[in-house]
C-alpha cells in the first residue's frame, strides 16, 4: 500500500486536526451500535403482521438471517476467488 | 416546428455547433440542448410522425409513447447533469462526441422501426467509443477498440436478425418481437450484448472505467439503457430473460467485492442493476415491466451519481484505486455525502430512490410463484449493498487513511452531484410523479410495513456482516490487481491461440514451401543435366553422327508414310 500525496496540485496537509473517526473507540462504539439497532430489527419481527407470499418468508427474522448469511457467504466465495483470479495490475499491458 | 423534429436529432444538429464555441457559452450551449429537449417531449402528443417507405418497408422515424417518453425524459434529464458535471472540461471533442452519443439514444428511443433503431444504434455505438477515446490514454484507446468490435457484433446481428425478420413478417415495425423466429433470436442477442449479458458482459467492465473522469458519467447512462428499452419493447414476458436477469444480478457482485478500481466497481453493480431491470422484463407482468422501467429511471441518476463521486475523487486525487484512498471525508466531506446518497438509493434504502422501483420487481416475482429467482434476487440486493453501498463509500472516504488530503470538488461537480442526490430522495421519498409516467397504471404501495421492515433488516445485517468480517480481518483488502473475468479468453488465450495458430500456419508454410523448393531443385538440376554448358544436347556434334541422325530420321518418316497408305 502506498501512502503519502500525490503530485496533484489540489493537494494539502491539514496535519494535527483530528476527527471523531480517528479515534478507535468511536469506530467500536459505530460497530455495537449496528448489533444493537440489528437486535431491534430482528426483535421487530414479533410485532407485525407480514404480507408475504412465500411460506420462508414468515421465518423469524429471515430477511435479517438472510442477508447476513448471503452477504457473508459473499464474500468468503470472492476471497477465494482471487486465489486464481488475482494477477498483478498490468497483467494485459505486458 | 420542433415538435415535428425527431427528438433525438435536436442533439446531433446541435453537437455541430459545439467546437466553434469556447468556455462557459460552450457549456451553457450544451445544457441548452437537452433542456429544450425535454421540453420538446413534453409537448410531443402520443402517437407517430415522420413515416417514409424504403425498399417496400413502412418506417417510422419517431414514435411517442409512454414507453420511449419516459426514458426520453431520463435521458434528457442525465444529459444536462452530465453537461453540468463536465462545466469545467475544455476538450471540445469530448463535450461533442456526449451530445451525439446522447441525440443518437435518444433517437434509437422514439425509432418507430427497426430500420431507423438500427441506424442510432449504430451511430450510439460509434460515438460511445469516440467518448472512451476521448479519455486520450493508450488503455482508453486498447478498451475502446475491444469494445467496439463487440458493438459492431451487436450491429451485424441486429441487421441480420432484423432482415430475417422482416422476411418472416413482412414489416419492420418495432413492437413485440419474441423468439419465436430465427431473426428474434438473433435481435435478442444484438440486445443482450448491449445490456452486459452474462458472458457478453465484459466490454463494459473493460471500457467504461477508461474513460475520462466526465465521459463516464455520460457513458454509464446510455447505453445499457437503451439495451433494457428494447428489450422492454420487443421481449417483455420472454421467460428465458427471467434466468438471464437472475445471473446477471448474482455474478457480477462477487467481481465487485474483489475488484480494486472503484470506478470498475460501480461498473461491475451496474451490470448486477441490469440484471434486476432484465428479470423484470422476463417477468412481464405489467407491475414488472413498470418495475424494470422505472428502475432504469432511478438507476440512471444514482448511478450517475456514484460514478459522479468516484470521478471527483478521481479528478482532484488522480486514482480511483481502493488500495490508494482512505480518509477522503476529512477534506472533500460533501463528494462523500452525496456518495452515501448514491450509495444508499442503489442499495433500495426506504426514502432513497431504489426502494421505491426495485421493490416493485421483486414484488412481481414473487406474485408470479418464482421462488428462485426471488431468493437470487433480494440476494443480490444484499450484495449490492455490500459492494456498493458499503464498499464504495467505505474505501474511498473512510478506512485507513491515505494521507490524502485533497481539496473539495470544484463547484460544478458538486452542483451535478447535489442535483442528483437531490432527485434520488426526491424520488424515494414522493415517488408518485415518477409513477404517473410509467407505461402502465400504478396500483402499487411501497412503503407498507413489510417491506420497509424487512428490506431494513435485508440491508442492515448485511451492513453487519460487513463490520463483522472487517473486525475479524476475514474481509479481503484492496490490493492493487486485475482480476480475470471473460475477457480473459478474447485478451489472452484467444491471443495465445490466434498466435499459435498463425506459427503452425508459418510453420506449415515453410514446410510446404521447402518441399515445392526441393522438387523444383530436382527439375531444374535435371533441365540443366540436358541443356546445361557441358550436357548432352548442348555439346557439338560431330557431323557424321548427325548425318546418321538424320538419315534414321528419315527412314523413320518413310516408313510411317508408306504405312499411312
Amino acid at each position: 500500500m502506498t501512502k503519502g500525496p500525490s503530485n496533484h496540485p489540489g493537494q494539502q496537509n491539514i496535519g494535527g486536526k483530528k476527527y471523531w473517526l480517528d479515534d478507535m473507540r468511536n469506530v467500536h462504539k459505530i460497530f455495537w451500535a449496528l448489533v444493537v439497532v440489528c437486535a431491534l430489527l430482528f426483535l421487530a419481527d414479533a410485532f407485525y403482521h407480514k404480507h408475504v407470499h412465500f411460506g420462508f418468508e414468515n421465518w423469524f427474522g429471515f430477511f435479517g438471517l438472510f442477508g447476513f448469511i448471503g452477504s457473508f457467504l459473499l464474500v468468503l466465495v470472492a476471497r477465494e476467488m482471487r486465489k486464481f483470479l488475482m494477477r498483478d495490475e498490468d497483467y494485459y499491458d505486458r | 416546428m420542433i415538435a415535428e423534429f425527431p427528438p433525438g436529432l435536436l442533439l446531433i444538429v446541435g453537437a455541430v455547433l459545439v467546437p466553434f464555441l469556447k468556455g462557459n457559452v460552450r457549456s451553457l450551449y450544451s445544457l441548452a440542448l437537452p433542456l429544450l429537449g425535454i421540453w420538446q417531449i413534453a409537448v410531443l402528443d402520443p402517437g407517430t410522425f415522420g413515416t417514409l417507405s424504403v425498399f417496400g418497408f413502412e418506417q417510422t422515424i419517431v414514435r411517442v409513447d409512454k414507453l420511449s417518453r419516459i426514458f426520453g425524459y431520463i435521458f434528457y434529464i442525465s444529459a444536462a447533469l452530465g453537461v453540468v458535471f463536465a462545466w469545467h472540461r475544455d476538450d471540445w471533442v469530448e463535450q461533442t462526441t456526449a451530445l451525439v452519443y446522447v441525440g443518437a439514444a435518444i433517437g434509437a428511443t422514439f425509432a418507430g422501426d427497426l430500420i431507423t433503431l438500427f441506424i442510432f444504434w449504430e451511430l450510439t455505438a460509434i460515438a460511445s467509443v469516440c467518448l472512451i477515446w476521448a479519455g486520450r490514454t493508450e488503455r482508453a484507446y486498447r478498451a475502446g477498440f475491444r469494445c467496439l468490435i463487440m458493438y459492431m457484433l451487436s450491429g451485424i446481428l441486429l441487421l441480420t436478425g432484423v432482415a430475417m425478420h422482416a422476411v418472416e413478417t413482412g414489416s419492420v415495425a418495432f413492437n413485440n418481437i419474441g423468439l419465436d423466429s430465427p431473426g428474434g433470436l438473433l435481435i435478442l442477442l444484438a440486445f443482450g450484448i448491449k445490456c452486459a449479458f452474462p458472458l457478453l458482459h465484459n466490454w463494459l467492465q473493460d471500457a467504461y472505467p477508461e474513460a475520462s473522469v466526465t465521459g463516464t458519467v455520460f457513458l454509464s447512462a446510455f447505453t445499457t439503457k437503451l439495451a433494457v428499452y428494447a428489450l422492454a419493447r420487443g421481449y417483455a414476458g420472454t421467460e428465458e430473460l427471467i434466468w438471464i436477469g437472475v445471473v446477471m444480478t448474482a455474478f457480477p457482485i462477487f467481481y465487485a467485492v474483489i475488484e480494486n478500481d472503484l470506478r470498475r466497481v460501480l461498473a461491475y453493480s451496474l451490470n448486477n442493476q441490469l440484471g434486476f431491470m432484465v428479470a423484470g422484463i422476463g417477468i412481464g407482468t405489467t407491475l414488472a415491466i413498470n418495475g424494470a422501467v422505472s428502475h432504469a429511471f432511478a438507476h440512471i441518476l444514482y448511478k450517475a451519481l456514484l460514478f459522479m463521486s468516484m470521478g471527483a475523487v478521481l479528478y482532484r486525487t488522480g486514482t480511483a484505486k481502493g488500495s490508494e484512498l482512505g480518509g477522503l471525508y476529512k477534506t472533500m466531506p460533501w463528494t462523500t455525502g452525496f456518495c452515501i446518497v448514491g450509495a444508499a438509493s442503489i442499495s433500495a434504502f426506504p426514502l432513497f430512490s431504489g426502494f421505491v422501483t426495485k421493490s416493485m420487481i421483486l414484488t412481481a416475482a414473487a406474485d408470479e410463484g418464482y421462488v428462485i429467482p426471488f431468493l437470487v434476487l433480494l440476494f443480490a440486493s444484499a450484495g449490492v449493498f455490500h459492494h456498493s453501498g458499503i464498499k464504495i463509500p467505505f474505501f474511498a472516504f473512510f478506512a485507513h487513511d491515505s494521507g490524502k488530503r485533497p481539496d473539495e470538488a470544484p463547484f460544478n461537480m458538486l452542483l451535478a452531484m447535489g442535483i442528483t442526490a437531490f432527485l434520488c430522495i426526491a424520488i424515494g421519498v414522493y415517488p408518485q410523479p415518477l409513477y404517473a409516467l410509467l407505461p402502465f397504471p400504478v396500483d402499487y404501495q411501497p412503503y407498507t410495513t413489510t417491506h420497509v421492515v424487512t428490506m431494513l433488516q435485508l440491508l442492515i445485517f448485511s451492513g453487519l456482516a460487513f463490520a463483522t468480517l472487517q473486525r475479524t480481518g476475514l474481509y479481503p483488502p484492496e490490493l492493487r490487481s486485475t482480476v480475470l473475468d471473460f475477457d480473459f479468453f478474447y485478451r489472452k488465450a484467444g491471443k495465445a491461440v490466434a498466435r499459435s495458430i498463425v506459427e503452425a500456419l508459418s510453420r506449415g508454410r515453410a514446410q510446404v514451401e521447402g518441399k515445392a523448393r526441393r522438387g523444383l531443385d530436382v527439375w531444374i538440376e535435371r533441365v540443366f543435366h540436358l541443356h546445361g554448358p557441358q550436357s548432352v544436347l548442348a555439346r557439338t556434334w560431330q557431323t557424321g553422327s548427325t548425318v546418321l541422325c538424320v538419315t534414321i530420321l528419315f527412314a523413320v518418316v518413310l516408313l510411317v508414310s508408306y504405312l499411312g497408305d
